[in-house]
């Protein structure tokens, strides 16, 4: 709406009148509404206004007033006026007597908050109009305008101070939950506050409501006689998961809500205990993930693999369109969405009164059962038409038959997985979805590219412990220690080096890498990109996918090469959707850098084999099997005398990072460096 | 035969079988499914299965030790221990649109087809006309999605006179055998 011209204030038009802005709505009311009487008082509430309206026009005002807000009283207080401060009603208190001494009868000095508080519930303001913010002076004064007023209906203000007894009652029941509430929070382990001492903050605070109360409590760690009874008896769930919250507010603020004498290392160590049993994890699992997250986010964690993922399908685009399979699903009754704007093909099922997993169109190969994370190693691999690729442990093959999907069944796939029980399912997908590009075979990936190489892209989706998929499986929470970790790190170096290998870096379209895992580790992730890097020309490149958090440059001891910043983690609890490690690396030379060479005598040198391959076979040779792996075989092979070296042999073996580590925090930055340099001269 | 069709086994063993099997339900349009625009397709044996592969496929997985591979291109089916081939429903989307004798099946007993039931003359929908007793048909739903494969029980004509509960379908390979019978279909 414009506003009206008006011609005696003509607005200065030319080159500075943009300069001046509208002046707004103010300006323009201002000329409709009366000038504020006192600009130095603050905005007033309605019934401030009548209040003050009142004690302008002094003791005639009071008659009219009164009668209007006597049925008003009768309704029930509610419970946000118990958080009235005590100071204002001093206040109140001394503005009236200074008012009016015949008040001295009626009004009765503040015994304790919760007469005062009973008291302030009964009135409310006139017309229902709750307000926070009128203190009580109105009510006291209300009431002693009342008391001299007959009503128009004849009753009496003073029974209005009378409650009615059902309003007593549920006064006294309120009083008495918050007791109750109080006394719950209390538990023997847990601080001894007084109610009193509660409130008493409470007051002190915003009138906003503190509807948990255990934030403010102390939070005393358990003596040991009390540890000795919790061990004694079954857990109880309820006491731990409190203890766990309030643990948590402490170390958030250690150094104010700390007990003294108690360092921080007991606090965690509480934690730690309490939070295993609580979710059922192992003690080791739980030390690496509080290294891995911050303290609050590692609940968030802890509660989303909880719960499951949801279940997601993509779109077989060589039969389908995805508006068209939505439709039919939607026909046969499933609830679903496309699963977000990163994804073309993908759709999350929220509900379904067929099953998902053998209607018409699963049967017909229309689309693939798979987690949202699964699809994107694969947008990260960007496979092209007419290329050769490779997908190391393909089973059960929803990757594969995407790689298939976006090549439109050109080029070749060689789907590998050394499991050929799970081959089977691979083969059932790859005919169900119509791929007619792949080929299957069962081999161990640590043979290529001796069974076949120069492939221009290769996709790794390493065997890895599993801790990004603990919603899947909850057995992975206390079987995996740290012996599992490290195996399975050796083994996706391993695997990783061989995928390298397997791509012919001078490939016009291709030249790419993608690594990835389900696991959150660092050691299985950050670990096993970085040795890479230092081992064969590779160098990492940005995966092409937007979100996601960045990978770790540095942790705990370890440093590794800066540009791990661009590798992609996924967590249940921020993306909702499986912990995943996703690193594209390209290959810039197919020549493989020698070992580097240090301080160590030329003996040691001599008798190790240089190429990496080669010390690579070697175990395969006398390796069948990816499980079970024979780890005692491989230990003993690397020669003794590797272990004082910088090279990184050393880290093949599944030694604990603890004892090289002093070496390595000097030796991967000078040697990368030399790495660079020396890429095919030595 | 065309040019470069390699198998490892005889392929004038394959050729009986698909003499048997091929012309029963395609016949001479089996030239269609070789010659493919996009190049030359093949057959090759492989641990008593069929392949049907592309001759790029074929060369790119020649270097791959015998007992690793698995699978190569589309398995159209295998031969049985007496030299009987039989038909996969892997080989469905490629037979399909080839397939001379069709038969519609009904929404109603869609479901029960892909359970490996036979089909009633009450869930027939259509069948194209001149089919002749015994003759492999493809299977498909009234919404022309391919289902699977079978052979005619009776001719269309007889089809017309016999009683609702008889059977005029017999079932040999449905798409609800990727679910059921996964493991069997290496």
């Amino acid at each position: 709406m414009g506003r009206k011209l008006d011609p005696t204030r003509k607005e200065k038009r030319g080159p500075g009148r943009k300069a001046r802005k509208q002046r707004g709505a103010e300006v323009e009311l201002a000329r409709f509404l009366p000038p504020e009487a006192e600009a130095g008082r603050k905005k007033l509430s309605s019934h401030a206004r009548r209040r003050a309206a009142k004690r302008r026009l002094g003791v005639a005002g009071r008659t009219a007033p009164g009668g209007g807000r006597r049925p008003a009283v009768k309704e029930q207080g509610d419970p946000e006026k118990e958080g009235r401060p005590v100071k204002t009603v001093g206040q109140a208190l001394q503005r009236q007597s200074g008012f009016n001494d015949d008040n001295a009868k009626w009004l009765i000095p503040a015994k304790g908050k919760k007469s005062l508080s009973k008291k302030t519930s009964v009135e409310l303001s006139s017309s229902g109009e709750v307000e926070e913010d009128s203190w009580e002076m109105e009510e006291e004064e209300e009431d002693g305008s009342s008391e001299e007023l007959m009503d128009d209906y004849g009753a009496l203000s003073s029974e209005e101070e009378e409650l009615l007894p059902i309003e007593k009652a549920a006064l006294k029941q309120k009083a008495d939950n918050g007791d109750l509430s109080e006394d719950d929070s209390e538990e023997d382990e847990v601080a001894e506050e007084t109610s009193r001492q509660k409130t008493g903050q409470e007051e002190k605070e915003d009138a906003d409501l503190q509807l948990n109360l255990e934030i403010d409590e102390e939070f005393k760690l358990p003596t040991d006689e009390q540890i000795e009874k919790e061990t004694a008896e079954p857990p109880d769930l309820h006491v731990i998961h409190q203890r766990i919250k309030s643990n948590m507010e402490v170390l958030q603020n250690f150094g104010v809500k700390r007990e003294e004498g108690r360092t921080r290392q007991e606090y965690l160590a509480l934690l730690r205990r309490d939070m295993a049993a609580y979710y059922s994890y192992s003690d080791f699992l739980l030390k690496m993930l509080m290294d891995i997250f911050p303290l609050p986010e590692l609940i968030n964690f802890l509660e989303a693999n909880e719960v499951p993922r949801p279940v997601t399908i993509r779109t077989n685009t060589l039969k389908t369109r995805r508006r068209d399979l939505a439709q039919a699903l939607i026909n046969r009754g499933v609830n679903l969405d496309p699963l977000g704007k990163w994804s073309k093909t993908g759709l999350v099922i929220y509900d379904s009164s067929v099953p998902i997993g053998a209607t018409p169109e699963y049967l017909a190969g229309h689309y693939m059962l798979q987690g949202a994370s699964s699809l994107l190693p694969v947008m990260a691999l960007a496979p092209q038409e007419n290329e050769r690729i490779l997908d190391m442990c393909c089973a059960p093959g929803g990757k594969t038959s995407y790689i298939a999907q976006l090549m439109k069944n050109t080029g070749m796939i060689l789907a590998n997985d050394s499991n050929a029980e799970r081959l089977r399912s691979v083969v059932g997908n790859l005919h169900r979805l119509g791929v007619t590009n792949a080929v299957v075979s069962n081999c161990d990936g640590r043979q290529f590219p001796k069974v076949l190489g120069g492939f221009d892209r290769v996709l790794l989706d390493a065997p890895c412990s599993g801790t990004g998929v603990i919603s899947k499986d909850p057995a992975i929470k206390t079987n995996k220690d740290e012996k599992d970790i490290l195996r399975c790190a050796h083994l996706q170096k391993e695997l990783l080096l061989s995928a390298i290998d397997s791509v012919n870096a001078t490939s016009e379209t291709g030249g790419y890498i993608v690594y990835c895992t389900c696991s959150i580790t660092v050691e299985e992730n950050e670990w096993v990109v970085d040795y890479a890097l230092k081992k064969r020309n590779v160098r990492l490149v940005a995966t092409g996918l937007d979100f996601g958090k960045e990978g770790f440059t540095r942790f705990k001891d370890r440093r590794f090469h800066p540009s791990l910043k661009s590798t992609r983690r996924f967590y249940p609890h921020t993306h909702n959707m499986d912990g995943f490690f996703i690193a594209k690396l390209k290959k810039f030379s197919n020549a493989i850098p020698k070992t580097q060479k240090d301080e160590e005598p030329a003996a040691a040198e001599a008798t190790n084999p240089s190429a990496d391959p080669e010390t690579v076979t070697e175990p395969q040779a006398k390796k069948k099997k990816l499980e079970g792996s024979k780890i005692a075989q491989e230990q003993k092979k690397p020669q003794p005398a590797l272990k004082n070296r910088h090279s990184l042999q050393g880290q093949r073996r599944p030694l604990k990072a603890v004892r090289p580590s002093p070496h390595k925090s000097h030796a991967p930055v000078p040697n990368r460096k030399k790495h660079r340099v020396k890429q095919n001269g030595q | 035969r065309g040019g470069g069709r390699k198998t490892r086994g005889h392929w004038g063993n394959t050729e009986d079988g698909s003499d048997v099997v091929f012309p029963c339900s395609i016949g001479e349009n089996i030239q269609l499914l070789v010659d493919r625009p996009d190049g030359t397709y093949c057959f090759r044996l492989h641990r008593d299965r069929v392949y049907y592969v592309s001759e790029k496929l074929l060369k790119g997985a020649a270097s791959i030790p015998r007992d690793s591979l698995v699978a190569l291109g589309t398995c159209f089916g295998k031969f049985t221990k007496t030299q009987k081939f039989r038909l996969s429903v892997t080989a469905l989307d490629f037979l399909a649109p080839y397939a001379k004798y069709k038969v519609w099946v009904k929404p109603g007993s869609e479901q029960s087809f892909l359970y490996g039931n036979h089909v009633l003359k009450s869930g027939l929908g259509r069948i194209t006309e001149n089919t002749a007793q015994y003759q492999g048909v493809v299977v498909y739903s009234m919404a022309d999605v391919p289902l699977g494969f079978g052979v005619a029980a009776k001719s269309t004509q007889d089809c017309r006179k016999v009683d609702p509960m008889a059977i005029v379908v017999f079932h040999q390979a449905d798409v609800g055998e990727y679910v059921r019978n996964e493991d069997t279909l290496t």
